[in-house]
């Protein structure tokens, strides 16, 4: 009998307290007698609507069905079968906008926590098994990724499943990349990553660190040095900024930058050879889950206040639900309708508050969210040590500026067709690189599409 | 990792490595710079290619110990290793076309300014050089400056070198003497090159200039190495480091290149103690 209750059992969380003085995980996970409990609410639908939310295509009901049963490692290898990433995207996906948007519990009531029931079997493979996955027989083919963030990696993943030798090529000295440099570890582990990619190195994947390709290598002299595709999985780019006086003054970061510094630095350890402000308010510009973490991060670095200043309401936010609760529990608080016009100096140089306006919601935008307007006459100040901009990234002109003939739109980004192909042949390119800033699931689900099409392009060739 | 292939000591606080690093080596080109991080906890650090060897795969750098990660990198040995070095970074410095140049390099940024004056004077242009350093036993690639340069002018702060005075004096000498420059390629600290590009700028002298600013990526992420050129933002690590002299702020430079000055002194101060010296 399916468990009818109408709510989700809650996800077991360090207290806000506690947690906004750590950089410990915040959810803490289902245990073995939550995770059969939810598991036992999933209807085991027969035309599956959840999977046609999951950018990846897992297998839900049937991996919900094996931790139903007990069977926590079948319920790992069904998810592994289309994921290269199980628990990160257990962590990190929007689920309540993707595969449990579409659970039919949730017409009268909380839809099953397939995430958090994904998290769970994940976590569980994790902690029991040394097993390593097998390397598969080889097929005698090279594919180059650029970029080892879940785009590339997914893509490498499963085209070393499929036997191909690929080769990730990272510009970064650690892989993973914003799974590392972007995401917190108290969202994210970075041992959890780090796991994730020695399962795929035992898969055959190999991945060179330190090669910025567009500058120690081009696209072209991969495909000359024998590789059949290259994936072009590079993620967003420069930070973009507002454009008002005062951004360059000391204290006002990039929100890539600040996150940078603390997550793939370490900058929050106290023996941490890399710098960061210990600010005492910190106004941080945006709405996004970027900004959130910026600002979760700032908390814990010490800072007395963290203000989220963004222009339109709450209702727009483009931060997760859930990243935003987080957030308001460990004391951040929200400046909604409020638009920086000005970032203000002290004697020295160095940032001492910002200047906003109020706005009013104005007759819905293209984008279909209505229009910040400026209230007239509505200024005020905040004090703030410290700024972060986390308005979003333009694209990383280092491949558009050194491939011949890769086409690009307008604002940057690579064109790509539904199977990722570029306008160059053999070259295929997903994730942010091609959408702008977007999810983790997204660009696996980008990196995943391409390595089909590349594995139908060289057997076709074959 | 990537093997110091040798180490000289070019005065008391600047040091030079050959690293082997080969791919960086096929690529690089005067101008360009490299990321590197000594150890696993090390910070990502930007150093300026100073030289290479396609051959032999190695690329040379040049820097001074101003703080904790390259007071750390100088105890490094030939032979050893370091572990990470990824690059090469940044626009080349563009050369092409021109007859008539003066290259003026400051204390270590010298060992940026020679490869470019050797990429000049290797196509065939007229290159003067203005060197300056604070004294006689700072002075570093004398013998390299002048093998490549037509004219050779030293100066120091306190004379023991050259002439007595700033390479602005020298500068300006040889420009109302009547010599005529295509460009002016100004290498050094960033106070140095303001005051050159005042000077330039007086004569109408196109000068170009090679910012050094806080990096983490250096592949056009961060965002921390940006700057005001002509108005408007710039990011070093894609858009420079070569950038118009004549267009750069240079005090709002200044103000972000000593942001982590009291940190770094902590840092360094903590790590004699590690070391233990004092």
């Amino acid at each position: 009998m399916p468990n009818m209750s109408l709510k989700k059992n809650e996800m077991p969380s360090q207290s806000p307290e506690i947690r906004r003085n750590n950089y410990e995980e915040v959810a803490l996970g289902y245990t073995e007698e939550l995770a059969l409990d939810e598991a036992a609410r999933c209807l085991n639908c027969k035309n599956m609507p959840c999977v046609s939310g999951c950018p990846v295509n897992i297998k839900i009901p049937h991996f919900i069905k094996k931790i139903a049963e007990g069977d926590y490692e079948g319920a790992y290898k069904i998810i592994a079968d289309s994921s290269s990433l199980p628990a990160v995207c257990g962590r990190v996906c929007p689920q309540e906008t993707q595969c449990e948007a579409k659970c039919v519990r949730g017409i009268k009531g909380d839809p099953v926590g397939i995430g958090r029931l994904e998290r769970f079997a994940a976590d569980w493979h994790n902690a029991h098994s040394d097993a390593l996955p097998e390397k598969p027989e080889p097929n005698g083919h090279r594919v180059a990724v650029v970029g080892s963030g879940p785009s590339g990696l997914t893509c490498a993943g499963d085209l070393a499943k499929a036997g191909y030798d690929v080769t990730v090529f990272e510009a970064l000295h650690t892989p993973g990349g914003v799974l590392v440099y972007g995401i917190p570890e108290f969202r994210l582990p970075k041992a959890i990553v780090k796991k994730e990619i020695s399962t795929l190195r035992a898969l055959g994947v190999k991945i060179e660190t330190n090669m910025v390709i567009g500058k120690s290598l081009t696209i072209d002299e991969l495909l000359e040095d024998g590789f059949e595709a290259v994936y072009v999985g590079t993620g967003a780019g420069l930070p973009r900024f507002m454009g008002i006086p005062g951004e360059n003054l000391c204290g006002v970061y990039s929100a890539n930058e600040f996150l940078t510094r603390v997550n793939l630095m370490k900058a929050y350890r106290e023996d941490s050879d890399t710098p960061i402000a210990h600010a005492k308010n910190v106004a941080v510009v945006g709405g996004g889950n970027v900004a959130m973490d910026a600002a979760r991060c700032a908390k814990r670095l010490g800072a007395e206040t963290v203000s989220i200043v963004y222009r339109r309401s709450e209702a727009e936010l483009p931060a997760r639900a859930e990243e935003v609760e987080h957030a308001k529990e460990e004391g951040i608080e929200f400046h909604l309708l409020s638009n920086p016009t000005e970032i203000l100096a002290d004697e020295n140089g160095n940032c001492a508050g910002i200047t906003c306006v109020k706005m009013g919601l104005g007759e819905p935008d293209e984008s279909g969210r209505r229009r910040p307007v400026v209230i007239e006459g509505s200024e005020f100040r905040l004090d703030a040590d410290c700024v972060i901009m986390a308005i979003g990234t333009s694209p990383n002109p280092l491949i558009r500026s050194t491939t011949e003939g890769l086409e690009c739109a307008k604002w940057g980004g690579i064109i790509a067709d539904e199977d990722g192909l570029t306008s160059r042949d053999r070259v295929y390119a997903g994730g942010d690189a091609v959408t702008g800033a977007a999810t983790v699931i997204l660009a696996m689900g980008a990196g995943k599409t391409a390595a089909a099409a590349i594995d139908r392009k060289i057997m076709g060739n074959a | 990792m990537y093997e110091i292939v040798s180490k000289t000591v070019l005065n008391p606080t600047v040091i030079r490595m050959d690293i082997k690093a080969p791919w960086v080596a096929r690529k690089a080109e005067a101008g360009q710079f490299i990321i590197l991080r000594v150890d696993e906890e090390g910070e990502r650090i930007p150093l300026t290619v100073a030289d290479y060897d396609r051959e032999a795969g190695t690329v040379t750098i040049i820097f001074q110990k101003v703080g904790a990660t390259t007071d750390k990198l100088a105890e490094k040995e030939a032979g050893e290793f370091i572990a990470d070095f990824a690059g090469p970074l940044g626009r080349p410095t563009e050369t092409e076309g021109l007859k008539k140049v003066a290259v003026v390099g400051g204390g270590v940024g010298c060992a940026i300014a020679y490869p470019v004056a050797k990429k000049l004077h290797e196509q065939g242009c007229e290159v003067h050089s203005v060197v300056g350093f604070r004294s006689k036993d700072l002075v570093i690639l004398e013998d390299d400056f002048r093998r490549v340069s037509d004219r050779f002018v030293p100066m120091s702060d306190d004379g023991s070198w050259g002439e007595k005075g700033l390479v602005t004096n020298a500068l300006r000498a040889l420009i109302e003497s009547g010599e005529q420059y295509d460009e002016v390629i100004a290498i050094g600290p960033v106070i140095m090159m303001k005051f050159v590009c005042q000077l330039t700028k007086e004569f109408g002298v196109k000068t170009v200039v090679s910012m050094n600013p806080i990096m983490i990526d250096g592949t056009g992420m961060c965002g921390g190495c940006r700057l005001t050129v002509g108005g408007k933002m710039k990011f070093a690590c894609v858009d420079g480091p070569d950038f118009d002299g004549h267009e750069v702020d240079f005090d709002e430079a200044m103000k972000r290149g000593a942001m982590y000055k009291p940190f770094e002194k902590h840092a360094r101060e903590c790590n004699l103690l590690k070391m233990g010296v004092n």
